[in-house]
């Protein structure tokens, strides 16, 4: 993850998209012969911060070293990471699932440079194979980078996704980085290997790189799960290699044939003393931690259920959920609220007593007026009052002709429904609905619904 | 000697030099003095000495977070072979 200090790593050039290219550089993020790093303090506290939240060790000694590679998006010839002795070492996510908690083992987390952004131009993909030549932006070049490496116990994609949303969530209540996958303030390399079922080994693994949310993410994991098992099974056998994931067509493609492995002839930075973390600082760091996601998901499922409570905690809608709820609100009622709302940012601020008012009064107002009063309720000023003065149709007898009439043009889905499949209940309901449009009652409509298909078997 | 010609062609590839056989042969002889001079450090007996990243006796030299002015792009540029608008231009690397 990117950190979101005011300056860089090792200069004091600003931090930030949207500035002209190249204007927030200097001798030492565009690497001029003899220019030196000065370390970025509060580079170094928010990464304690993240190790601590990590349960991590945080070390005694810490040093930053030289990673050699022959690249334009670093001219120094080298990216300033950190080796043999990161600042967090051995820590650990637990992740809340029906089961009880994953323990998701935390190898280390360390902070290292980023590299400049760079354009390929000419050649037939915008890839750097057959490029005429690349253009580059220094802008990027040196913010700083925190990578937090796990033990190889995530068991799926499914649970690769949730160890991420709650990884994210806790960077974002930090403060330390955005965290946002599609600005590529935050990236994620997966490593995947299978293995028969029963088994405990680790077989080779493969990487896959380039996937820009945690959607793509778990379905380029599953991609790759499926292609391993196919090579296993045909007889042959994975090589370690780097893939892209294409979410549009769902291929993975080796990422550049090397020919030769990487070498990067660690060693350390001469440029920069060692960092010893002094004993308080790292103790005012630990009483600075929030309540952490994981424990407030714990927390809330005892008042609601595991999968509403990881919802609103990684949506970062907790706080709003508990202050509807402590202003009135029925607690499942709040909780869906919330979550279905259209737009998650526009709901986050909302003000819970006007919240209230709309949750009690969900079934009782047209759909249409509810969901433009949530999609209106951030703005300033906003007042629920006049959309709790309409009322939605529930009035049976009005009802009852056009729920015959749905249930009449959907024989197959009746016939289904009455077979056992009722979660066909919603889509009755969904056409009424889209019928009236919007204007009845949806509870109502549920209800005649329900009756009509019992009865007249 | 103390290096290889293949690692010499090695460190040559990774730091994308094309060395002649020339340069390839006085390579090979000037960093085997270089490392045989340095390996005299590996004749003592430094069980007992814990490894030093650094040679000063200092630690935590860091600077607070707070901007100082970038440089101007005439400046920035002052020494790139090739400027395409505000961009620097470079060959393709392979």
């Amino acid at each position: 993850m990117q950190l979101k200090t005011r300056t860089k790593m090792f200069c004091r050039c600003p931090v930030g998209f949207g500035a002209g290219e190249n204007t927030q550089t200097c001798p030492v993020c565009l690497g001029f012969p003899g220019a030196l790093p000065v370390v970025n303090r509060a580079a170094v506290e928010w990464t304690i911060l993240l190790g601590l939240a990590l349960d991590c060790e945080i070390a005694e000694h810490a040093v930053f070293s030289r990673k050699n590679y022959f690249y334009f998006d670093n001219p120094k010839g080298y990216q300033i990471s950190q080796y043999d002795l990161p600042f967090c070492i051995g820590g650990k996510v637990l992740v809340p699932t029906a089961d009880g908690d994953r323990v998701i083992g935390i190898v280390r987390a360390h902070l290292e440079e980023d590299a400049a952004k760079t354009v390929h131009v000419g050649g037939r993909t915008g890839r750097i194979r057959g490029a005429d030549y690349s253009l580059v932006d220094f802008n990027r070049c040196g913010t700083p980078l925190v990578e937090v490496v796990t033990e190889p116990d995530i068991r799926s994609a499914e649970e690769a996704k949730r160890f991420l949303q709650l990884l994210r969530q806790t960077i974002v209540e930090l403060g330390i980085s955005d965290a946002e996958m599609e600005k590529g303030t935050l990236r994620v390399d997966a490593n995947v290997s299978v293995r028969p079922q029963g088994s405990d080994e680790l077989r080779t693994r493969t990487e896959i790189k380039n996937m820009n949310s945690f959607n793509f993410i778990a379905r380029g994991i599953e991609a790759e799960i499926e292609r391993q098992i196919g090579v296993w099974e045909s007889g042959g056998e994975v090589q370690q290699e780097t893939y892209d994931f294409d979410a549009a067509t769902g291929a993975l493609t080796p990422h550049r044939a090397k020919e030769e492995a990487d070498d990067y002839r660690y060693f350390p930075e001469p440029d920069l003393v060692p960092v010893e973390p002094p004993p308080e600082l790292v103790e005012r760091l630990r009483s600075e931690l929030p309540e952490l996601p994981a424990a407030r998901i714990r927390r809330l499922e005892a008042e609601l259920d595991l999968e509403r409570a990881t919802v609103l905690v990684t949506g970062g809608l907790d706080r709003l959920w508990q202050e509807t709820v402590a202003a009135g609100a029925e607690k499942v009622s709040a909780a869906n609220v919330i979550i279905n709302a259209p737009a998650a940012a526009a709901i986050a601020s909302a003000p819970a007593p006007e919240l209230v008012k709309l949750v009690d009064a969900r079934d009782r107002i047209p759909r249409t007026a509810f969901d433009e009063a949530l999609s209106k309720i951030s703005e300033p000023g906003f007042s629920a009052d006049p959309y709790l003065a309409q009322e939605a149709v529930s009035d049976s007898a009005e009802l009852e002709p056009i729920v015959a009439r749905i249930l009449q043009e959907n024989p197959g889905q009746v016939a289904a429904y009455r077979n056992g499949k009722e979660g066909l209940l919603g889509f009755f309901v969904g056409q009424v609905m889209k019928e009236t449009q919007g204007k009845a009652n949806p509870r109502v409509v549920s209800e005649l619904v329900k009756a009509k298909l019992s009865r007249s078997a | 000697m103390a290096i290889s010609r293949e690692e010499v062609l090695h460190v040559a590839r990774l730091a994308r030099l094309a060395l002649t056989d020339d340069e390839i042969e006085r390579l090979t002889q000037e960093l085997g003095k270089i490392l045989e001079a340095v390996g005299v450090v590996s004749e003592l007996d430094l069980a007992d000495v814990p490894p030093t990243s650094h040679p000063l006796d200092l630690v935590n030299v860091w600077d607070e977070d707070v901007l100082r002015d970038s440089l101007a792009l005439d400046e920035v540029f002052a020494n790139a072979p090739a400027r395409d608008g505000d961009l620097f231009r470079v060959p393709p690397t392979a």
